[in-house]
């Protein structure tokens, strides 16, 4: 799972799958930190949807 | 008792009533939990399984609730990618069933490991040539995108939603949905069509194996498709169940129609390929390995029959039906047909795994039977009760159906 | 000896490549590779082991028959290790398919091994293997009283939920190789690395060696006319050669369809 383990190669097959693995995995976690830190400034702004 | 709890302007069954039926669920539930502590303290040896079938009734279960769990991707698909607006209407119940479907995945495929506490290892060692890799990275990761839509709604329930915080946190969650949608949706087509991959890629049995396309078998595509088709299938009928429980319409019939057309083609399409699929692997894939069609359907339940259910009985029936506007318009056909699209697809899954086990290779070697024991029984049947108490707690608690109010005034 | 490096499709230098050949025409189905097999490697055992399907066996004894009736009836015992399948460049159908990397292909012997401290019991190699070389344990080891002290040291027990299977005795062949260099050799001898079940059968039908090296038996009894290898259509490419001067021992070794010349 990361380049320090072991049996990590630089190879294609790495790239791609663990590529796809951590931009998908960049996606959730940016937008739940997104959707966590909008719905705080909202708050301080005083905004209620 | 808890009507501050159920939101407005619908009404809900008496609370005794309700508690009696969920009590009536979780006494299953913990029957469940059981058999599930037992196979973990002791060990598969409390199962049925064996050298022969390494793989039974809870990777048949595993591969079901996904593939009926894919109502839940594809609608998601439908309506944040391709904008098909009339689907917002389900889009929150096929969500419920997919948070179920996949947990309960995640569950069994716990239980299924002899090593629980290692499982972390699929991750840490992952072997990116293993199609259970792509599986187990897929399923977690888009078990995540399930839980951050389902999120949202839970926040709308009426006294959460009162918290500004959660209210705003519910709200910007729901505005970026179509991100996560998207995400899910790409984590989906890959993992239904690895779990027809795990099977497909075994080239040491012939009743699995499938030809390569690209660096696929073309099982990995079959899985996406029929997925696809079943998925919607499954949340249909768990709709017209809730509704005749519920006794109230819940879901407007144009939707229900629309779902049931896409799903009716998809079903057309999954048909026409699998037939050309099986007609190659029969004339061309199977000779070259030295056997015949005929020598994978040796003997009862494994007989050629198993295969005319799956294509005709649960697959070309339902899929006529499905594609008229007569037959997806009338309760009495419509109901029978998601049923036989969602047995086909446990069927399709019940034969590529065990099936495939089930057939010795070896010329000298012999047929041996399974069958599963109370343990995997009660651990693969109760995704179903599970499925039924989560949308108890949600439709009671839970703005779970949009159009409710509308069409019961 | 004379040293064969050989270049991979992948690049890999295949230094060895450890196999055998197993005369059926010779093999009595005594058991006695079976029996030695599970001492030398510590394959646990239950007091009734009578249901075969979850009993532990990394060399068993198959029965065939000619299927004729007596007196015509003619029996064959196939003995069966793990096949070590090299696939296509080393791809064999278990290494490829294990999703925590605990099977590998080892390009400097050709043995396909297997990590029991990695494994974590999925069972999906199982499913890969067609020729039930694998074996899941069901339960944790235990053995008679005081037995355990005659356990092999070299090997290490395995626990409950793991995957094992045949290793070709791999300690075997890491005990010669320490032995040799610490003679100052870099090649292994033929004789210093020969597995339990080899040494153990009464009948000589078991012959181990580097399939490479042409100073091995094996290198040429694998090229016997005679010769032949399990489910070799599958494409697995099993380092595990069988010879039978008997057509249908040979037919019985693969699948052919009705009026298909066999090999």
């Amino acid at each position: 799972m990361f380049p320090f383990c072991f049996e990590w190669h630089w190879d294609l097959g790495h790239m791609v799958f663990h590529g796809a693995l951590w931009y998908a995995l960049s996606i959730l976690g940016i937008g739940l930190t997104y959707a966590a830190i909008k719905s705080f400034i909202d708050l301080k702004k005083g905004g209620h949807h | 008792m808890d009507s501050a709890l159920i939101p407005q302007g619908v009404k809900r069954c008496p609370f005794p009533q309700f508690a009696l039926w969920i009590g009536f669920l979780s006494i299953f539930m913990l029957w469940a939990v059981v058999a599930a502590g037992v196979a973990w303290i002791k060990g598969l040896n409390t199962t049925n399984l064996n050298d022969y079938f390494g793989f039974g009734a809870w990777i048949t279960a595993d591969l079901a609730v996904i593939a009926l769990g894919g109502g839940a991707f594809f609608t998601g698909f439908m309506r944040y990618i391709l904008g098909i607006e009339d689907f917002k209407h389900i889009l929150n119940f096929a969500v419920i069933i997919g948070f179920v479907c996949y947990s309960s995945a995640l569950v069994i495929l716990g239980l299924d490991v002899g090593q629980p506490l290692r499982s972390w290892f699929i991750f840490w060692h992952a072997n990116v040539h293993s199609m259970l890799t792509e599986v187990a990275f897929c399923i977690s990761c888009y078990f995540t995108v399930l839980t951050i839509e389902y999120i949202p709604l839970v926040l709308e329930n009426r006294q959460l939603d009162k918290i500004p915080l959660v209210h705003n946190f519910s709200h910007n969650l729901h505005r970026i949905m179509a991100v996560f949608a998207a995400t899910g949706a790409f984590l989906s087509f890959f993992h239904q069509g690895s779990l027809g991959g795990t099977v497909g890629v075994l080239f040491g049995r012939p009743f699995g194996f499938r030809e390569h396309f690209a660096i696929w078998p073309t099982a990995f595509f079959l899985f996406i498709i029929s997925a696809m088709a079943c998925g919607p299938c499954f949340t249909i009928l768990v709709t017209r169940i809730t509704e005749l429980i519920t006794r109230k319409k819940l879901v407007k019939q144009n939707v229900i129609a629309k779902l049931a057309k896409v799903s009716g083609w998809l079903m057309v399409a999954y048909l026409a390929l699998k037939m050309i699929d099986t007609v190659y692997w029969a004339m061309v894939t199977l000779p070259n390995m030295g056997v015949s069609v005929m020598d994978m359907y040796p003997e009862s339940p494994f007989t050629i029959w198993i295969l005319i259910a799956e294509l005709g009985f649960c697959g070309a029936i339902p899929a006529i039906i499905l594609i008229t506007e007569k037959g997806r318009n009338n309760n009495f056909l419509l109901v029978p047909a998601t049923i036989l699209s969602c047995f086909g697809a446990i069927l399709n899954r019940y034969v590529m795994t065990v099936q495939t086990l089930a057939l010795p290779v070896l010329p000298f070697d012999k047929f041996v039977n399974y069958i599963p024991n109370w343990v995997e029984w009660v651990t693969s049947l109760a995704p179903f009760v599970y499925l039924a108490l989560l949308i108890s707690l949600s439709y009671r608690y839970l703005p779970v159906f949009p159009q409710e109010k509308e069409l019961n005034p | 000896m004379k040293e064969e490096h050989k270049e991979g499709a992948h690049g890999h230098k295949e230094k060895y490549k450890y196999g055998m050949v197993i005369d059926l025409d010779k093999c009595t189905g005594c058991g006695a590779c079976m029996v030695a097999c599970m001492t030398e490697n510590n394959v646990p055992f239950r007091k009734d082991e009578s249901n075969k399907l979850v009993s532990t066996a990394w060399m068993r004894v198959f029965k065939a028959t000619n299927g004729k009736s007596y007196p015509d009836i003619d029996v064959c015992y196939f003995p069966r290790p793990c096949m070590h399948c090299e696939g296509e460049h080393g791809h064999a159908p278990c290494v490829s398919v294990c999703p925590a990397t605990a099977t590998d292909y080892n390009y400097e012997t050709g043995i396909v091994s297997q990590i029991y401290t990695r494994c974590f019991g999925c069972r999906y190699c199982m499913a890969a293997c067609p020729y039930h070389a694998r074996y899941f344990n069901w339960w944790d080891p235990v053995w008679p009283d005081k037995m355990e002290k005659a356990l092999s040291p070299d090997v290490s027990p395995r626990m409950r939920g793991v995957v094992e299977k045949c290793s070709f005795c791999f300690h075997r062949f890491q005990r010669a190789r320490d032995h040799a260099y610490a003679e100052g050799r870099r090649e292994i001898r033929e004789d210093e690395y020969q597995t339990a079940c080899t040494q153990a059968c009464p009948a000589d039908a078991i012959i181990f060696g580097d399939l490479n090296n042409p100073e091995h038996k094996v290198y040429k009894l694998k090229k016997s006319p005679y010769a032949f290898r399990l489910l070799e259509r599958l494409g697995t490419n099993p380092k595990v050669y069988y010879l039978s001067t008997r057509s249908w021992v040979r037919r019985a070794g693969d699948n052919y369809l009705a009026g298909e010349r066999s090999k």
